[in-house]
Parts: C-alpha cells; structure tokens; sequence
C-alpha cells in the first residue's frame, strides 16, 4: 500500500481561532476512511483544504507527490455537504457537462446506477426529491475513476435505506488503488464498512486508527469509542 | 449471506467464523465457488478489505482455497471447517452448563430438563 495523502502540521486559522490546529497524519491508497468528530472539529476544513478551496495558514498537504491544486483535481472525486449542480439541467445533461471536466469519468457506470434506482436521465434535477437530489450527486462523484474520493457528508440528509445505498455504492465502486474519505457524524451507520478512522476535536487530531484494532483493544464499536471520547 | 456483523467486535474474525460453519453444515460444498469478495462485503454491508482478509485466514487454515483470476473456492476437504464446528458445539454446551449451574442447577437436574426438553423417542 502506497501513501496516498500526506499532511503535515496543517494548521487553518480563521482570525485568532484555530479551525484546524497542527494536525499531521498520512492516508494509504486502498483504505476505506472515516473523519470523524463532532461539529466545529474541523472536518469540513480539512476535506475544504484538500479539494484546494481554502489555503492552509501553516502546514502542507500532499495528494498524489502534489499540493492541492490542477494536478490533484484530476485524483481527488469531492461530494461537497451541499448541492452545487444546476436544478435546471437534465441528469443527461450533467453527465455530460461531468464528462468533459473529467477525463476519468465513466458515463456507462453512472447511467448504469441510475437505472438500478430508478432515477430517469431526462428529468430535471429540480423535480428530483431531496434523497435523489443526493443520490445523484454521489453517483456522479463515484462514476469518476478517481484515486481519492472525498465525500463530505454524504449520509446525513438522506433515509435509513438512502443510507444503505450510499453504503452499498461505496463498497461495489471500491478498488484497491483507491481511498476513500468520508466525513460524517453518523458513525454507527457508516462504521462496518471502514478500515480506519481519524477522530477530530477542535481542529486537533484525537487519534488515528484502525476499527479492528479499536473493536479488538477497547472491546467497543466504533461508535461506542467516539461517545466515550466525546462525553460531555 | 444475509448476515450482519456484530460492531462491537472485530468483524474480521466473525466473517471467517460465519462461512468456515456454513461450509461445515453444506450451506457450501466441497470444492464449490464462492461468492467474491465484493459480492460478500455488499451482502453483509461490511469493507471489502476486510472480507478478503477473512477469506486468507480460512486459506491459511486449508478451509478455503484461491484460483487466481477466478476467486474463491471451498477446500475438497472439509475437515477442518468440520472441526470447527464441532468445538463450537462444544464451546456452546459447556456455556449452556455453566449458566444453568449458575442458576443453582446440579449437573444431574441439567441433564434431566435437557432430557425434558427432547422429543420422547430421543431421550433416555
């Protein structure tokens, strides 16, 4: 397994406070990853400096040998917490406009996932529901042929079946060459797919480890692990 | 396999666990495919990875065996996966027999109400 992502004494200030506060960590190709912590830890900052949308005030991190930036955009898949799609266009349509930011994108997989749930390519994302709305998003995102996926989020609008789906298209779009991240605080529905986890709190990392190994030493699930670490 | 896993423990080992007693009850035969990594971790809604280390483990045991480029097959003998099986059996007895001595029974009233609980013909 080969390093994927390397930061190193990242540090995000927003004024006097410290969003993100020194926090050095690496990430290996082929992991499925949880960001965990609770709200205002950090998470989305982190996720925000990696896709090159805030600049870290100290610190770096390195995707792929690169700083964030063009060369990265072409490694990292990003599922933003919210929408930023045209409710006007067709599904149709963002395939295609997908397609052309994207050399990696596969426009037979995507259309592929949206016929097994149902969703008609030539309807406007406006008439979609809220869970579909997502569903789309998360099928766009994984039909790239990305090596770093960051998914932002991507389970906390959406029902306990949406879920299951969103779980599902995870693990059959998974490869070995490929991470994934996903930032959420929805660790009992999202902890048996993960192979680590990185737990954050106000803006420093707590802890970076494995699930089995959490499971095996402190006899806990995941989710038990993070109330105990952040009980009032 | 409709299955799901228990969070609280390594999910690895209970994979492993799960399908060597299948195989060891016929739910899979001697010599048969099984499903692939991903088709199992889609199934028990678990990580790939951690699927195919389970699978290694019951290779590394002679319970499974791997073609490559083709997948995942149940060893021609089954005995391993078999003797697994039977400790369980054995590991659930002697938990049933400790709990209800726990209860206040001695081994000769567990005996009768195993006895009690048995169709007819069966018992003694």
């Amino acid at each position: 397994m080969s390093v994927l992502l390397e930061c190193v004494g990242l540090t995000k200030k927003y004024g006097s406070t410290a969003a993100l506060d020194n926090v050095s960590f690496t990430l290996e190709s082929g992991k499925i990853i949880g960001l965990l912590g609770p709200n205002g830890s950090g998470k989305t900052t982190f996720i925000k400096i990696v896709n090159g949308l805030l600049t870290p005030t100290e610190g770096r991190v390195i995707i792929g040998g690169y700083e964030p930036g063009v060369e990265t955009k072409k490694l990292v898949a990003y599922l933003p917490d919210n929408s930023y799609l045209n409710s006007w266009m067709t599904i149709r349509q963002m395939v295609a406009l997908f397609q052309d930011f994207y050399a990696d994108f596969r426009p037979a997989l995507a259309f592929e996932m949206l016929e097994h749930l149902g969703i008609k390519p030539d309807c406007r994302l406006k008439t979609l529901s809220k869970g579909n709305k997502e569903k789309v998003c998360l099928i766009l995102v994984m039909s790239r042929n990305a090596k770093l996926y960051v998914l932002d989020e991507p389970i906390a609008g959406v029902d306990p079946a949406a879920r299951d789906y969103v779980i599902s298209t995870i693990i059959n779009n998974y490869n070995p060459d490929a991470t994934v991240l996903i930032s959420t605080h929805l660790i009992a529905d999202v902890e048996q797919v993960l192979d680590e986890v990185l737990f954050l709190q106000n803006g420093h990392l707590l802890l970076h480890r494995s699930v089995d190994s959490i499971r095996e030493e402190e006899g806990m699930s995941v989710d038990g692990l993070f109330r105990e670490v952040f009980k009032w | 396999m409709q299955w799901k896993p228990d969070k609280s423990k390594p999910i690895c080992p209970q994979i492993s666990e799960q399908l060597c007693l299948r195989i060891a009850m016929g739910e899979f035969r001697a010599g048969e495919r099984l499903l692939s990594v991903r088709e199992v971790a889609l199934s028990a809604g678990v990580n790939p990875n951690t699927v195919q280390r389970s699978f290694e483990t019951l290779e590394q045991e002679g319970i499974l065996y791997s073609v490559r480029g083709s997948g995942w097959y149940v060893a021609e003998d089954i005995t391993p996966a078999r003797a697994a099986l039977e400790r369980m059996w054995e590991e659930k007895t002697a938990a049933y027999v400790q709990d209800m001595t726990a209860l206040g029974m001695d081994l000769g009233e567990v005996k009768k109400y195993v006895a009690a609980w048995l169709p007819k013909e069966d018992a003694e």
